[in-house]
């Protein structure tokens, strides 16, 4: 346990809470965004989350603790500040993930769920992430990295460390933190939308040769 | 030859394609102020005579679907969209949302004025963050633009639509799991019947379709049942987004009628990577039994892909070359579906982890022969025994590499471990990288 446990939601954020709550014509359909809303505060599901959340929807601990610990997505412990998926599903596996996620590990010192001493990067084997035309993909903090070899995502991690990771392929600008896109996962809109590109090269493949052949 | 036929992917290519100001300047948000003016049971019957069919695996014809809503219950109606896009191979409901999200919002207000449904969901799955951001500004500037909300475009119509992140769980895209999920439970499949139709979302009346289901219909509400059934073949009209992946020259998303033969995508698109040739593929995902050469000419549409033995599913062509290793593959397809079981059916619970036991075995070559029986066996007893198809799923890639590699898997045995070299299949193999 953190500190963290140990103080309360601040008004602003139980009023969050609320509003999301809200969405639904039944208050229990809210668990999965103020899962990811805890996550954005506290950086993975805390004790403290799972009480408030059982608070508001009038429900035992255990039943939202038996919801959370169903979903891979919800941490039992801290994420870094990146927190990279490497696609190990077969196509991505066979087109290089294999050796993408060999190397990263070796690279960063740590195995999967695991995260480095210094907080910023966290390492996860990810299954297929819908972006196949653009094997082998990563993932980090849920945005797309199309294309990747396992010199890129070495370098992608070194930057990230740093504090200046490149910005995603098909995404906003600036590649955000873990905990703020949990945030976007609970429905609070960042304002990113119309940034980056409408569609990557591989997404207008047909729709080139469509044109070209007219 | 066919011809590719751009209708969902046509404006990719525009800066904003993804606005408002993008999707109108193409005709948005028209077939839903037409539809409008329809009765909601001329819209049904509109998109059943279209035949329009299921695009998110199953096939099952859409109009049909919300046909089953029962009218005059005096009950709250609900329409899902399935955006859980998680299948193995499966990348276009994603491209679509990030390049033209309002076309699915359009489709929305169009079949939930159909079935007489004032709350409508999109469960997207919650690894995909830049989507969720496209589709959550669409959804609040159609708001702003009164195509969400109450009384829209004065008909009297309303309608609140809700986006909701799933949180990584292969199992939310079977339906049923969906709406568990949804109403804030664990996501595990239900008994059926009763269907979604009957008791679905908080036990209403619930339609639950896929995103390019949806995503279709503006278009043939503009475009009319002649333009749509033009396209596709007898039992399945229309276009519909084929995702080519692998060892390929140029993979990506190629809008096509139904019918259309992997041989073609591959001329279209550039062939086989150079200097390799196709060993396997999956038609439709990894769930669908798979495919070698002798299958180019298979039609890809619902009873074409069916008819060679496997299934179209969400037409996800991943296309593996000679450098691949086929047992690899499916056990790694098989560790998939181990750590996607939802736990509720002992065969599949059980059954998949049997299976990646057995396979990094014969992987490693300390398999024997009678080993290769007991896989299919075990196959035989996890296959139709569970709640959904996951356990169906599961034992596709096995079943079906068995069937045409047998002697590969021996060959692990004989060599004492696999006989491939794993970086001759990767991208970069030929580069330094």
């Amino acid at each position: 346990m953190s500190d963290k446990d140990f103080i309360s939601f601040s008004q602003e954020q139980i009023a969050t809470m609320d509003k999301i709550i809200a969405r639904y014509p039944r208050s229990r359909s809210a668990i999965m965004p103020l899962l990811h809303y805890v996550q954005s505060l506290d950086g993975y599901v805390t004790p403290r989350g799972i009480e408030k959340i059982a608070e508001k929807l009038e429900l035992a601990t255990a039943e939202v603790t038996a919801v959370s610990t169903f979903y891979t997505q919800y941490l039992t412990k801290p994420a870094g500040d990146y927190h990279v998926g490497v696609c190990v599903n077969t196509l991505c596996a066979v087109m290089g993930g294999d050796a993408i996620y060999e190397s990263v590990s070796e690279h960063l010192g740590i195995g999967n769920h695991e995260v480095t001493k210094d907080g910023k990067v966290s390492l996860e084997r990810i299954e297929c992430n819908a972006a196949c035309d653009y094997a082998p993909v990563v993932m980090v903090n849920w945005e797309f990295y199309d294309n990747q070899t396992p010199r890129s995502v070495n370098d992608l991690v070194d930057a990230a460390r740093a504090g200046n990771p490149p910005a995603p392929t098909r995404g906003p600008n600036k590649l955000r933190t873990w905990r703020e896109n949990s945030a976007v996962l609970a429905g609070l809109n960042d304002g990113l939308a119309n940034e980056g590109i409408s569609a990557g090269e591989a997404s207008l493949r047909g729709l080139k040769i469509a044109k070209d052949k007219k | 030859m066919t011809k590719l036929s751009p209708v969902l992917s046509a404006n990719w290519d525009e800066k904003d394609s993804f606005t408002i100001e993008g999707y109108k300047r193409h005709g948005g948000y028209k077939a839903a102020a037409t539809a409008l003016g329809m009765e909601p049971d001329a819209v049904i019957q509109m998109i059943k005579d279209s035949g329009l069919r299921g695009r998110g695996g199953a096939g099952f014809p859409t109009g049909s679907k919300w046909g089953f809503i029962p009218q005059g219950d005096n009950k709250d109606h609900y329409l899902v969209v399935n955006a859980d896009e998680s299948e193995p191979g499966t990348c276009k409901d994603m491209p679509l949302l990030l390049a033209n999200p309002h076309v699915l919002v359009e489709g929305i207000i169009i079949a939930s004025y159909a079935i007489r449904a004032n709350h409508a969901f999109i469960y997207l799955r919650g690894e995909v963050v830049h989507v969720y951001r496209r589709l959550l500004q669409a959804i609040e500037d159609a708001y702003a633009a009164g195509h969400l909300g109450k009384n829209i475009g004065g008909k009297g119509f309303d309608l609140e639509l809700t986006l909701h992140a799933g949180a990584g769980a292969y199992i939310c895209g079977e339906e049923t799991a969906l709406l568990d999920s949804l109403e804030g439970f664990r996501g595990q499949p239900r008994l059926r019947p009763p269907f979604p139709a009957i008791a679905g979302l908080y036990a209403k009346p619930t339609v639950v379709n896929n995103v390019e289901s949806i995503a279709s219909v503006p278009a043939i509400i503009n475009n009319g049942l002649e333009w749509f059934q033009a396209m596709g073949t007898e039992k399945s009209k229309g276009f519909t987004l084929y995702s080519l992946s692998g060892h390929v020259e140029n993979p990506g998303q190629f809008e096509a009628p139904l019918g259309i033969t992997l041989r073609e995508i591959l001329e279209l698109s550039g062939g086989i990577r150079k200097g390799h040739q196709l060993k396997f593929w999956t038609p439709g995902g990894s769930s669908t039994p798979i495919f070698t050469a002798e299958h180019l000419d298979v039609p890809l549409d619902y009873e074409g892909v069916s008819a060679a033995g496997s299934m179209l599913g969400t037409k996800a062509l991943q296309i593996f070359d000679e450098t691949t290793c086929v047992v690899r593959a499916a056990l790694r397809w098989s560790e998939f579906y181990k750590h996607e079981s939802c736990g509720k059916c002992t065969p599949c619970r059980e059954g998949t982890w049997w299976l990646v036991q057995m396979l990094h075995d014969l992987e490693a070559g300390k398999g024997t022969e009678a080993d290769l029986e007991k896989l299919l066996d075990l196959c035989d007893n996890i296959a139709g025994r569970s709640f959904c198809a996951l356990a169906d799923g599961a034992v596709a890639p096995i079943i079906s590499s068995l069937k045409y590699f047998r002697d590969e898997y021996l060959e692990h045995q004989r060599n004492g471990g696999c006989p491939f070299d794993p970086v001759a299949s990767t991208n970069f193999a030929a580069v330094n990288s």
